[in-house]
Formats: C-alpha cells, structure tokens, sequence
C-alpha cells in the first residue's frame, strides 16, 4: 500500500481510538454544561476552547467521533452487503433479475445524493438510525453496480465451469467460490466511499436530520456554532476541521487501495 | 399549523381540508394528479402555492451554479491537465494533494470560515443577501472548491491515460508543436469523461446549494428546502427534492446528446441490440 497509505491508515486508527477512549481522555463530560466557563476561547483547561452553554469542545468533539465515524461506519457496511448480495445474484444469474436490478440502480443514481437522502430522512422521525438509513439507501447502488461487472467477469472463469461441473448447486457456487472473490474490491470500494459517507453524515447532521441535542455529532456541532461564528469561531472551527481530517484520511487510504489493487478510477 | 391550543373541531376541520381522512393510495393519486398539473400544493406554514415559490426562487440557485461553475470549469481543467503534463513533479504533487483536500472539505464548514474571514475580519463583502453580484462571490466561490477539486482529479487521470496511447506518437512523428499535440489532440479526447463528470457532478451543486443558501442567505431552492426541512412542510420538501432531480436528470440527458457530437463513435441508437 505504499507509505502514504499506511500512514493515513495510522492516523484513522488514532482517530478511532481516541473517539473510542474518549472518557479516559478528558476530563469533562460531554454534555456537563458549566455556567462559569461560557464560549471561553481555547486555552489550557480547554484546549478548543467551550461553548455557548460552557460544555468542553475538545470533549464535544471527540464524543461527536463516535456518532459521525459510527454511523459513516455502519451505513458503509449495510451498503457493502446489500451491494454484494444484489451485485452477486444479478451479475450470475442476469437476464431479466439483473435488468430490473440495474434498473433500480440507475434509478437511485439519478438522484442528487444529498436530495434523496434528505427525502428518506424526513419522513423518519430524525436520528442517528434514519441517517443510517437514508445513507446506506442511496450508497448501496454503486457497490452494487461496481461488484455486478467483477462478477460478470468471475462467472466465465473456467473455476465456476468446474463447480457447476462437480454438481454444486447456484447458492453454493455464489457464497462459496464467488463470495471471497468480491471481497477485496468490496473493501476498496467501502475505502473509497467512506469518505463520502462521512460528509453526508456531517451534512445531514448541519441540517437538523441527524443526532439530536444533547447528543454531540461533528455536524450538529458545526450547525449550533453557526450563530456564536463571530464571538467564538472555536465552535464551528474545530468540529469541522475533524470532519475535514477525517473524510481526507478516508479518501488517500481510498486512493492507496485504489492504486494498489490496481483498479482504474472508481467514479459515480 | 394550528398552535397548541387549537379546538378538536378545528383539527378536524383542517384535517378534512388537507384530506387526511382519505387512505394512503388515495393521498398520493391525489398529489399525482396535482404534480401532473403542474401543481405542488401549498405550504403548510405559509399557505403560499409552493409552485409560485419554486417559480421565483429557482432563477436564483441557477445563477448560483452557473457562477459557481464558470469558476470551477475552466480553474479544475486547467490544474488537471497542469498536473498530467508534469506527472510526478512538484507542481503535480501539489495540485493532486490540493484536490484531495478539496474533496474531504464540508462545503458548509468551508463556507462559514470564507463569510468569518471574508465579511467579519476583512469586511470586504456583506455574510448574506440574494440577487447582487457582491452576494454571489462567496456562495459561489464555497461550491465551486469541491467541484474544482473533482474536475482537477478527473481530468488529471483521463489526461494521464490518453497521454499514453499510440496516436499521439503518431501525431508528434508527423511534427505538430508539442502545445498543438495538447490542445487539440489530449483536450479533444479527455472532453468525454469530463463532460460526464461536469454532468454527474450538477447534482453535488445541487446538493451543496442547500447548504451555501442556508448559510449565506440566498433565496434560492436550496435554501426554500431547508426552510421546509426545518418546519417539516412537506410540500415544499417534495417540490423541491421533484424540481432538483428533473433538472439533474435532463443535465444528464443532455451530456449523452452531447456526447454523439463531440465523438462520432458513440451511437444513441444501437441497431439489432
């Protein structure tokens, strides 16, 4: 993977951990207001500084990690496996089973990403699990589309003639011999996505849709700072610069698999 | 609609006007048969006819993305092809490094700092206003860094590619100046992918315009959509989600009619298939 990509892959796993290990960290407790410290510019007790309600950003902001990785995490692995399954059994199968299911993706793709997924999470009453929802909706199409070609190419290999030949049945064929067969491009195509999903997740958070107060997510941190930029810049700086970090780790350890498997340039 | 002391008589009454009491399938016959007269309903929180709204409101973001992409078209070409020519030098480690960054950037972080830098500290230009060239700079300067970011990538690597094909010794062995070989030549063949990605990228503009509007107050359907979100006004949500998808779908549309006239090659009707 080249020294790049493993050292963005460092960086994300610091990341991870120290939104994981966030209450050995600080001090603080993420949601602990404290009206003697309100929107204090950062500083030794409070190196990002607090916010309009005295609650610690640092803190804030390494809890908020958890919702905004977590749930870019989760939807990226519903899409994968909903990707894999549908791309599996169009790609073998094909004839009218693959038109429709390709129909379908195209359909999905022909949205503005962001606008259907705002679709999906309006009628949801808003939270962590309708934005999984409303992600994984729209981000399961081009897993699908992506593992559907490698499969159409895996199926005439003279490997799946000699499966068939020696009596195995088609489900057996698909999870035993054509499953482990997509999961590395499955893993790159989730590298390269992640990043993505992670600004959706930050979006729809910015708009209201995602984890409510007093939850933190990095979004929502970013939108409450919104009305304090002038008076304390901290409040949306620092959230959003993780955001940024963090979709940037996501898309060069993308761009290392990419490089290192050798795929051309996965777009749409 | 009704504030929280209203009568059960006027809740019912209300109920009956917005035809709650009719099933799901007879709900959504009902808002066909408006979306196929041209109709989007009224705004639950104005009572304002949401077409009308559309009407005046959408001339404003398509000012937004044609600003917006007059500066990231040529800008993200241009530093592509800059960085395919001098694949591996300083110049192109940069600009790959910018576009990464750019790609990985919230469009409404991005934004906010521009208006606290640009109109708080500098004060050169007003944070929010519609319509007026000096309200436009920085929403569309905000949604045109992603976009650059994407073009510049595209660009870099479909240069990349055609750079290493056969015909262009040809065209070299038959003594064109080397500007000429890229300029008619390279740009010619990387236009395709990068009028698909121009095409496909039409829909990020649209999803940004719903968080640059909001931030810098701009009057458009993005900041309209927003508004609805926020007041769950349904009617507006859904005219603006149908309004900003048929646009992005007739883009698309439009980039495959363009394509059969920039490259022969590419037939939209296939015979016998």
């Amino acid at each position: 993977m080249g020294k790049g990509g493993a050292i963005t892959a460092l960086i994300i796993v610091m990341i991870l951990l120290a939104s994981v290990f966030a209450p050995l960290l600080s001090p603080h407790g993420p949601d602990a207001i404290d009206l003697d410290s309100l929107k204090m510019s950062p500083g030794a007790a409070h190196p990002f500084g607090t916010d309009q309600k005295g609650r610690d950003v640092l803190t804030r902001v390494l809890y908020g990690g958890r919702i905004s990785i977590g749930v870019a995490m989760v939807a990226a692995f519903v899409s994968m496996s909903i990707g894999l399954m549908l791309g599996l059994v169009s790609g073998y199968f094909g004839g009218r089973l693959d038109t429709a299911a390709m129909a379908l993706v195209d359909l999905v793709l022909s949205f503005p990403s962001l606008l259907l997924a705002i679709g999906i999470s309006i009628i949801l009453p808003p939270g962590i699990y309708t934005v999984m929802i409303a992600i994984a909706a729209v981000g399961w199409a081009s897993f699908a589309r992506l593992i559907r070609g490698h499969v159409l190419s895996l199926r005439e290999e003279p490997f799946v003639d000699a499966a068939r030949a020696l009596g195995c049945s088609p489900a057996r064929i698909l999870l035993v011999h054509l499953l482990p067969q997509c999961i590395p491009l499955s893993l790159v195509i989730m590298g390269l996505k992640i990043g993505g999903f992670i600004l959706t997740e930050a979006s729809l958070s910015f708009l209201g849709l995602g984890a409510q107060p007093p939850t933190a997510s990095w979004g929502s941190m970013v939108s409450a700072g919104r009305s304090y930029i002038v008076v304390a810049p901290w409040m949306v700086l620092f959230p959003g610069l993780a955001i940024a970090v963090t979709a940037l780790c996501f898309n060069l350890l993308g761009d290392a698999l990419q490089e290192r498997f050798g795929l051309k340039k996965i777009q749409a | 609609m009704v504030g929280e002391r209203a009568s059960p008589e006027t809740i019912q009454r209300i109920r009956k006007q917005m035809g709650g009491e009719k099933g799901v399938i007879e709900q959504y016959a009902g808002y066909l048969g408006l979306l196929a007269r041209g109709e989007f309903g009224r705004s639950y929180y104005t009572n304002r006819r949401v077409a009308d709204d559309l009407t005046a409101k959408f001339p404003n973001t398509m000012m937004l993305a044609a600003g917006a992409m007059l500066l990231a078209i040529p800008i993200g070409i241009a530093l592509g092809f800059a960085a395919a020519l001098r694949r591996g030098s300083l110049i192109d480690r940069l600009i790959t490094t910018v576009s990464v960054i750019g790609i990985s950037v919230p469009v409404f972080w991005s934004g906010l700092l521009l208006m606290l830098v640009v109109s708080f500290y500098l004060k050169l230009l007003p944070p929010s206003g519609t319509g007026e060239l000096r309200f436009l700079v920085l929403p569309a300067v905000t949604l045109a860094l992603p976009a650059v970011a994407t073009l510049a990538r595209v660009t870099r690597t479909t240069v990349i590619d055609i750079l290493d094909m056969p015909f262009l010794q040809a065209v070299r062995a038959k003594g064109l100046a080397p500007w000429r070989v890229n300029m008619v030549h390279v740009l010619r063949n990387a236009l395709i992918p990068i009028i698909t990605i121009i095409g496909l990228d039409f829909g990020s503009y649209l999803n940004g315009a719903v968080l640059t509007e909001t931030i810098f107050g701009w009057d458009g359907i993005g900041r309209y959509a927003m508004e609805g979100i926020i007041r769950r006004d349904y009617p507006v949500v859904m005219g603006t989600i149908i309004v900003g998808t048929s646009v992005f779908v007739l883009i698309n549309l439009s980039v495959d009619i363009i394509y059969h006239w920039l490259d022969p090659r590419v037939r939209l009707h296939k015979k016998g298939a």
